[in-house]
């Protein structure tokens, strides 16, 4: 899933102070699992927005909602018949979320309520971690399942560097090293003679680098 | 492994002699007199001198530039290149900047993360690892080709090394891992700073063991110790390091005034022994800031005259 941080509330504070018609939508996807812009976080953030403002003496209209995703037209439309009442949107959805709000509806200024950070795994609840980048051409087949673009702070695919000690990565004792995890099941799997094999110069066009990407199938294209 | 670059460590290493490296961390400004300063200390009792880049991720005046300086005074610069800040199209492009300049020595390594220097919030590339761009290099000298398939007029002829640390996790694919950086290019190795010596032995006795050090020439790092502080911080904070307990015992047992003395000591010890280490083909003296320590570590090791070549 995406995993998300709510952002400091002043921060948001700070972003709609000037507006007095707020509608607050949450995402019932990732950012519900990661607990960042589900139901209940939109129901909080409302209620400290409204305090804030009534401490500030000012009167501003605060609603909520919370749609069944916030990356897909069909839901975003259950907003067309009301979005016209409010001055403005703030989005608990990553920051896919957020984009298509804004650009589904032009006329509407959308604030982000949540920091959009990786995509990752709950470890245990409270505890999210990042899995995968997006590269565009998975290599896990040969890294046994353990991927160091994701997961090794340099990103080697040739690892690990000379930092690694006791499991840990150089830049911090609480962060696995990637490439012991691959090493260790690499034993498990009986395999570590694959590890000599020398992992080629990527191609990172597929990833970020190479400019904004689009998936198109014609197959299911309607 | 035959004579393929006019380098004039390869000469050495090719001839059987030890050899002798050491290297001069640039500055942080464009004084140049602070590479050349220290270059002049030490330019008599070794073969070649590393420059590093941008080490610990501090910001430096780049290697390349300092590597000039010392081919202007006619000594024989190791061009130590990173990949966290280049990618491969600055890689390539700096190779034959160096190439222009005729240096001949090259150590590929990965570099420090950025966390640990003077700008944190920055961005790194790895576009490459450090076993790719052993491959780099090694395409633009022997095939004469660009990464992208192109001739290069005039291709780059350097020798191409790797680092090697010994001392790092997980201590069973350190072997394989240098087997790896052969099999990518790597001619040379220069080893993180050995201070456990049991530990680079056994190291040394599975390289052996599959046939390695006939296929690549070691240098032993070592790095002499100016104080038990430094011995401890060396320990505890530097990763990848490994200090055993009784050499930190052994600084720490010393009255301070003589500690950097000690340092010198155990440094020397360590070359004296590692010479009878099969396999050992020279050493890498990284004396940090530390320079002028340089000629008595040499000499006192049975190191000094250098060939000449």
């Amino acid at each position: 899933m995406i995993v998300a941080e709510k952002k400091p509330i002043e921060e948001i504070i700070d972003m709609v102070k000037d507006h007095e018609k707020l509608l607050v939508v949450g995402c019932n996807e990732c950012v519900t699992v990661c607990e960042a812009g589900g139901k209940k976080e939109v129901g909080v953030l409302a209620s400290a927005l409204r305090m804030y403002f009534m401490n500030q003496g000012k009167k501003v209209d605060i609603d909520e909602i919370t749609l069944e995703r916030q990356c897909d037209h069909e839901y975003l439309e259950e907003l067309r018949a009301r979005i016209d009442q409010y001055d403005a949107v703030i989005s608990l959805a990553c920051g896919v979320g957020v984009q298509f709000m804004a650009e589904t509806y032009f006329n509407t200024p959308v604030y982000p309520g949540v920091n959009t950070c990786f995509m990752g795994v709950t470890e245990e609840r409270g505890v999210w971690s990042e899995r995968c980048q997006g590269c565009g051409q998975c290599i896990l087949g040969r890294t046994a399942g353990i991927c160091p673009i994701s997961r090794c702070a340099k990103r080697l695919l040739n690892g690990p560097c000379g930092g690694s000690a006791k499991g840990k990565c150089e830049i911090s004792k609480d962060l696995d090293c990637a490439w012991q995890l691959i090493i260790d099941r690499l034993q498990e799997l009986d395999r570590l003679d694959d590890y000599e094999e020398i992992a080629p110069i990527k191609d990172w066009s597929t990833e970020r680098a190479g400019g904004p990407r689009t998936v198109v199938r014609e197959d299911v294209r309607q | 492994m035959s004579t393929k670059t006019p380098s004039k460590l390869e000469k050495i290493l090719d001839s059987g002699a030890l050899a002798v490296t050491s290297e001069c961390g640039p500055p942080r400004g464009s004084d140049p007199a602070a590479i050349t300063r220290k270059a002049e200390m030490i330019k008599d009792y070794v073969d070649a001198i590393n420059i590093t880049d941008n080490q610990t991720s501090v910001t430096r005046l780049c290697s390349l530039a300092a590597c000039i300086h010392l081919k202007q005074m006619g000594l024989e610069p190791v061009l130590q290149m990173v990949v966290r800040d280049r990618n491969r199209i600055a890689v390539q492009s700096d190779i034959l900047g160096a190439a222009s300049f005729d240096i001949y020595n090259m150590l590929c390594l990965s570099g420090d993360h950025q966390q640990f220097g003077d700008n944190p919030q920055g961005q790194n590339v790895f576009d490459l690892d450090s076993m790719q761009l052993l491959q780099t290099v090694r395409r633009m000298r022997d095939e004469g080709k660009f990464l992208g398939g192109d001739d290069i007029q005039r291709p780059p002829r350097m020798l191409v090394g790797a680092a090697a640390n010994p001392f790092a996790d997980p201590f069973e694919i350190r072997v394989p891992r240098l087997a790896k950086k052969i099999a990518a290019g790597a001619e040379f190795i220069q080893t993180q700073c050995i201070y456990n010596l049991e530990k680079f032995e056994e190291w040394m006795k599975l390289a052996r063991d599959r046939g390695l050090h006939e296929k690549v020439h070691i240098l032993a790092g070592v790095t002499p110790f100016k104080s038990a502080g430094m011995a401890k911080y060396m320990k505890n904070r530097v990763p990848g390091m490994d200090v055993p307990d009784d050499v930190v015992k052994r600084m720490s047992g010393v009255p301070k005034e003589n500690q950097p003395q000690e340092g010198i000591d155990i440094c020397v010890e360590t070359i004296t022994r590692l010479q009878e280490c099969e396999g050992v083909r020279g050493f890498h003296i990284m004396a940090i800031e530390w320079e002028e320590k340089v000629p008595e570590i040499v000499e006192r090791s049975g190191l000094y005259p250098r060939p000449q070549v």
